[in-house]
């Protein structure tokens, strides 16, 4: 009782700095932190076959492999959004520039996260063209070359969608733009760890996504300043 | 001013024709075993069109130079128009009698004979815009395609059914064709969404890919090296960049990589 | 007969008028906006060829999306090839010396007062302006226009956006366009062959014909069966695109990783019900030039046309054997290889009409007493890059040459030459020869002579180097050349590219020397270049019955030249006795 009433308070205080500087972290602000690892049998890494364009053949020394199911020591599992799906309601929006690039082939990141309305500016940082082609369905898909030199496409998002995002030019090249509501949501690392910040109390419910694993949620409850771990096990499948 | 006119068309004539006789700009050396008589017909066609250009082209010089501000009662053509019809029909008549004679044969030879017996099967998946090539794997059997199966971001360009169909998980998919020196290859093309066409100018092959069809296409590669598979076929905004190379290799180097490849999936 | 009152108002005279000649001038001015359109994009084109990462000036304003900071995107150049292809063709092409200048004269070389349905025939022009409009408005929906080409082959043109940039409502709007122009080209072709049958005038058997009306005739005829292919075709790609149904579309397609809802359709249809009008279309394009080259050349020899009648047969034989040849067109298409066989026997034989009509024309030169005009030039340099589009086709004919040809710039060159420069320069031959006619002003012949000096060195510049790209295994459509055979070709690129821009603005000169001349030119007698056929008869520019109330009595045929006629003249008028 008394977290929800807090947990108002901090809302209320927060809606009120809303057109404050972005990010600034409310007064009492809590941390969620934890990894993802992964149980069952992952699927196989293959290399990249980039042959087509040798420009991006020779930005690689060793070839790339496949970035659907990343995973680093201790079964743990790269590039799984973890993110707040209720709770933070009313949180200040995010209004830094999402970056987004295309180098040596491939998306970097490879999975990106944002809030709705969020700016966006995706770069073409190669010496040929590129085509970046996200497959929205609930926003307005849309399907554009940006060949060498050319201004970065800046653009934003009106509804949550997991997008996936594909160049026609090269077809191994994928990525997903992950729109949320919310303005809380970290991608995994090399490690598998992720760290959601400037939570005020409340009890929300994270969700952790991973394009070929699935989706898992939990509940948390943030009291104070305070760091929770929240770890997910998500499931692999070979195929 | 018909002098001009007949100095400028012989000048433009002469000009055109020499550059194509002097091979400034030339097919790249032939490596394949049917490429030389294709070859041979383009440059017996070569030889009689560029006859043909010239001999029309200073004959109209040649009129003009001499009718252009004449003043003289004018004269018909010796004969009238027959000696134009029978000149027409017979020179021309006979040039199409040897040209489809011996070009049938020409291309009867490449498209209407089947592949020899103990061709490399290679199955080619043309799509939105790049070639995918897979090799049967150790089962010497092609796994299934599956459209709905058929996903780019998890690389499964043929839509393979690794999870139910054993002879899928040894399929190589590679995006270059690699292929032995010597000997028969026979490809089945397939396109996964649109109209593509496989052309190498080195091999002499060129072929329409068409989605809903699965059309065969046989040679035998000469000579090693790498060559580059380009698409032909307007087939979308990056028809431009769809391409792949072709690697011949000796038959041990094939071996070889062919024993260094990981499955498909 | 029909008879024909003159009309009021001046919307009813100049504009919506019913008069074969506004309506020919309209089609005139269409043609003339459209080729200066195809034109500027294929200057865009060029300009990318030669060197894609240079901006252009100010088309980053124009188009925000398909050229971010004036940089054309690959998609924003295949747009541009598209819609040059589809304007060139259906717009230029078809419009200006079949529809243009078949309205204008056909009328008067028969000896009628105006076409046989002469509402129709407004109807006509008007639908085809519906279409280029609706064509246009492609560069201004959604994602910009289609860039499936001007064949449009299926299912790139039927599968909708999934398939790229333009392919959404742009290409929708290109097939509604294209049906529409149908429309409008079966509605003039049907004139054409009513007036030319039942309206000639005394004594103007079929065989008194002149040149151009027979070539408007047979034009007429192949038109009238290759539009009413198009049409329906056009009509099936709308309902795939818009109806979900799956004529051109197979089953299992996957575009950008989604399964398509459709099944059963047949690729190869398109490609069949395409060429089948695509190929006569050739011919749609390039006969009024045989005939205007055939009518305007005996005029400036001052000596007949060499076999008259052979001449006839041998646009009746190209208009039969044009249904026979479309199959040239797909070699390499996945069509039965034997059928490849068949296709390119009549293709091959469809050279010797074409060939006799090219030796009739040089030797109708040889011992003339040749008059260099603006008109006669470009009659002379119709022949030269005829014969030059022409041989190269002798590659293409065949399909064991063609396995290496097909799908480069040697068919960039070729069909250039033949049906684009060719059919181009037949139309500036007629403007220069008919102008006095159309306008009742006289053109300034140096500003034409310039015009077609500079112009024949420009083609050939731009396209002979074509076919060496092609036999250098340029594939054609690329948008950049990224390939590492292709880097070596790139300054005979640049080299076209230049010529190509040169050229372009060569024609400025003509639009500044047709607009002059039509307000300022010096006022035209009746037959300036003592021609024969009827239009000469009449006033320049004719009354709006034609022949002022009198009805042209025939008692020649249009051939006649080189011979002692009335007053010393080496001509004799058709309707010598008026």
């Amino acid at each position: 009782m008394i977290t929800r009433y807090l947990a108002a308070l901090a809302l209320a205080s927060v809606g009120g700095g809303a057109a404050g500087p972005p990010h600034r972290p409310p007064a009492a602000a809590g941390t969620i932190s934890g990894k993802v690892t992964y149980t069952g049998t992952l699927p196989k890494l293959r290399p990249i076959d980039m042959s087509k364009e040798p420009n991006c053949v020779t930005q690689h020394p060793t070839p790339v492999m496949t970035q659907d199911a990343v995973t680093g020591p201790a079964n743990s599992v790269r590039y799984v959004v973890v993110y707040i799906a209720a709770g933070d309601q009313g949180a200040p929006p995010a209004t830094d520039t999402v970056r987004y690039d295309q180098k040596g082939c491939l998306y970097i990141p490879h999975v990106a996260t944002m809030q709705v309305h969020q700016p966006l500016e995706i770069f073409n940082d190669d010496p040929h063209s590129h085509n970046i082609h996200p497959l929205a369905r609930v926003n307005a898909e849309w399907n554009k070359s940006q060949p060498k030199g050319a201004p970065p496409i800046r653009t934003s998002w009106d509804q949550p969608e997991f997008i996936a995002v594909k160049c026609n030019v090269h077809p191994w090249m994928h990525g997903y733009f992950v729109v949320l509501a919310t303005p809380h949501s970290a991608v995994t690392d090399s490690t598998g760890s992720f760290t959601l910040t400037g939570l005020p109390p409340g009890t929300y419910t994270v969700t952790a996504w991973h394009e070929r694993f699935g989706t898992k949620s939990q509940e948390v409850t943030i009291a104070g300043s305070e760091t929770k771990t929240v770890n997910f096990v998500l499931t692999a499948r070979p195929y | 001013m018909g002098k001009f006119f007949a100095a400028v068309v012989t000048l433009i004539a002469l000009a055109s024709a020499a550059i194509f006789a002097l091979h400034i700009w030339w097919l790249p050396p032939d490596i394949s075993t049917h490429g030389s008589r294709i070859d041979r017909q383009l440059n017996e066609t070569m030889i009689v069109a560029g006859i043909l250009f010239v001999a029309a082209q200073l004959a109209l010089a040649t009129f003009v130079w001499r009718s252009g501000g004449a003043r003289g009662p004018i004269k018909t053509f010796p004969g009238g128009a027959t000696p134009m019809v029978v000149l027409a029909t017979v020179l021309v008549g006979i040039e199409i009698l040897v040209l489809t004679f011996v070009g049938s044969k020409v291309w009867a030879g490449v498209y209407q004979t089947p592949a020899a017996p103990g061709s490399l099967q290679i199955e080619v998946q043309a799509e939105q815009f790049a070639f995918y090539f897979r090799y049967a794997g150790a089962d010497g059997r092609f796994g299934g395609m599956h459209p709905e199966l058929m996903n780019d971001a998890t690389e499964n360009f043929f839509g393979l059914d690794p999870a139910n169909d054993t002879t899928a998980r040894d399929d190589i998919v590679v995006g270059s064709l690699v292929i032995p020196v010597n000997q028969p290859i026979e490809l089945r093309l397939h396109a996964k969404d649109v109209n593509h066409s496989l052309y190498v100018p080195e091999l002499r092959i060129q072929q329409d890919i068409v989605p809903g069809m699965v059309i065969p296409l046989h040679f035998t590669a000469t000579q090693t090296g790498k060559y580059e598979l380009v698409c032909t076929q307007l087939c979308g905004l990056g028809h431009y960049s769809m391409r792949a190379y072709v690697d011949v290799k000796s038959p041990a180097d094939f071996m070889q990589w062919l024993k260094e490849q990981s499955p498909a999936l | 007969m029909t008879h024909v009152a003159v009309a009021q108002s001046f919307l009813r005279r100049q504009v919506f008028s019913v008069d074969h000649k506004v309506i020919g001038r309209q089609y005139l001015d269409l043609a003339l906006v459209a080729v200066f359109t195809g034109m500027l994009l294929s200057w865009l084109m060029r300009f990318h060829l030669g060197w894609p990462e240079t901006p252009v000036p100010g088309l980053g304003k124009l188009a925000p999306t398909g050229a971010a900071g004036g940089v054309i995107t690959p998609e924003y150049y295949l747009a541009l090839m598209t819609m040059h292809g589809t304007i060139m063709i259906f717009f230029v092409l078809t419009t200006a010396p079949f529809a243009g200048f078949g309205n204008f004269l056909l009328p008067l070389q028969v000896g009628a007062e105006d076409m046989a349905f002469p509402r129709i025939n407004m109807m006509s022009f008007w639908v085809t302006l519906l279409a280029f409009l609706v064509l246009l408005t492609a560069f201004f929906v959604g994602d910009g226009p289609p860039l499936s080409g001007w064949t449009a082959y299926a299912p790139l043109s039927a599968v909708g956006e999934d398939a790229g940039p333009g392919q959404g409502a742009g290409q929708t709007l290109w097939a509604i366009s294209i049906a529409i122009f149908c429309v409008a080209q079966l509605l003039g072709a049907l004139n054409f062959i009513a007036t030319t049958l039942d309206l000639r005038t005394k004594g103007m058997s079929l065989a008194r014909l002149p040149f151009a009306t027979w070539a408007w005739l047979i034009t007429a005829v192949i038109a009238l069966v290759a539009f009413a292919v198009l049409l329906p075709a056009c009509i099936l790609l709308i309902l795939d695109r818009v109806a979900g149904t799956s004529f051109f579309i197979p089953g299992g397609l996957v575009i950008s990783d989604r399964l398509q809802p459709h099944a059963g359709g047949s690729p190869l249809l398109w490609q069949h019900l395409f060429w089948f009008f695509g190929h006569p279309e050739v011919y749609i394009a390039i006969l009024p030039g045989f005939g205007v080259v055939s009518q305007i050349l005996p005029v400036f020899a001052r000596k007949p046309l060499l076999g008259p009648r052979v001449f006839i047969t041998c646009l009746i034989a190209i208009a039969f054997l044009s249904y026979t040849v479309w199959g040239h067109h797909m070699f390499l298409s996945g069509m039965n290889p034997f059928s490849a066989t068949l296709f390119s026997v009549p293709t091959l034989v469809i050279t010797i009409p074409a060939a006799i009509i090219t030796l009739l024309w040089i030797g109708t030169i040889y011992g003339a007493r040749l008059r260099l005009t603006s008109a006669s030039l470009f009659a002379l340099g119709f022949v030269s890059v005829f014969v030059t589009g022409g041989l190269s086709g002798f590659f293409l004919a065949q399909p064991s040459t063609d396995i290496y040809l097909h799908g480069t710039y040697f068919v960039v060159a070729h069909f250039h030459f033949v049906m684009g420069v060719a059919a181009m320069f037949g139309i500036f031959a007629g403007t220069y020869f008919w102008f006095p006619k159309l306008f009742g002003r006289m053109m300034n012949e140096t500003l034409g002579k310039w015009h077609f000096w500079l112009t024949f060195i420009g083609v050939y510049s731009i396209f002979m180097p074509m076919h060496y790209l092609g036999l250098a295994g340029n594939v054609r459509r690329y948008s950049a050349f990224t390939d590492d055979y292709l880097q070596p070709l790139i300054p005979l690129h640049r080299f076209i590219t230049v010529a190509a821009l040169f050229t372009g603005a060569v024609q400025l000169l003509f639009l500044f020397n047709l607009m002059r001349s039509r307000l300022r030119g010096p006022k035209a007698p009746n037959n300036p270049w003592e021609a024969t056929t009827l239009e000469w008869s009449t006033s320049s520019p004719p009354p709006h019955d034609n022949f002022g109330g009198r009805r042209a009595v025939v008692t020649h045929g249009p051939n006649e030249y080189g011979v002692t006629g009335p007053g010393g003249r080496d001509y004799l008028m058709q309707a010598e006795s008026q």
